[in-house]
């Protein structure tokens, strides 16, 4: 099937690369179906895209390549509403909000999407306070492999 | 919404296994110490309020960076 994109105008996806997120995100409940897309090869971004509605697409980051020694636990709860039974079917992005520059932009490291591509559903969860985990954690620290 | 009275070192429960307890009262601000399963996430909402407007932001920002990372 095809779906136009916010960013990257229409791509053609298949039904089993569609993505649940049976909580929606945060403030957009309503929003359950999404795919994940590569936006460059240089980067470590994707676009994670609503299959129903083009404008609700947001850029979304690796976030070990922004901060290498992030780490959460999961919670027995996300465990078992996510079928995560191993490590390596899940992967975890941070939603990025976009500036005019890279060097501008931020990444949301308190609240990363965990998705298991195994089972194909994500949520975006809530890490506990923690100060090394902002909400707004600047991207410039890719500088590296950016330019 | 249940509107109940407590003092300090009094405490309510939320169904078998949530207690909240109030520890101190100090003129504006309460401190409330709570007992909950492991499994039960405690936030505070600002927190959650926070991550939704985030979300939203995200949302609308625009995509010059983007096109600015397709010139490279």
């Amino acid at each position: 099937m095809k779906i136009t994109t916010k960013f990257l105008g229409e791509v053609e996806i298949v039904e089993k690369d569609i993505l649940t997120f049976e909580q929606g995100l945060l403030g957009l409940e309503s929003h359950k179906r999404f795919v994940l897309l590569p936006i460059s090869e240089e980067h470590p971004l994707a676009l994670l895209q609503s299959v129903e509605q083009v404008e609700i697409g947001f850029v979304v980051a690796y976030p070990f390549s922004f901060k290498k020694d992030y780490s959460f636990d999961l919670s027995e709860e996300d465990l078992e509403q996510l079928q995560i039974e191993n490590e390596e079917d899940v992967i975890t992005y941070a939603i990025v909000t976009m500036k005019e520059t890279l060097q501008d932009s931020t990444i949301n490291l308190l609240a990363p999407l965990v998705i298991n591509m195994d089972e194909k559903c994500g949520k975006q969860i809530v890490l506990q306070d923690n100060k090394s985990y902002p909400l707004r954690y600047p991207m410039q620290s890719l500088e590296g492999s950016v330019k | 919404m249940l509107v109940l009275s407590r003092k300090k070192d009094e405490s309510i429960m939320i169904g078998d296994q949530i207690e909240i307890k109030i520890l101190a009262v100090e003129g504006e601000q309460i401190k409330l110490g709570i007992v909950a399963p492991k499994t039960v996430k405690v936030h505070r909402s600002e927190v959650f309020e926070a991550i939704q407007a985030q979300n939203r932001e995200a949302l609308s920002a625009s995509s010059s960076f983007l096109e600015q990372l397709k010139k490279k």
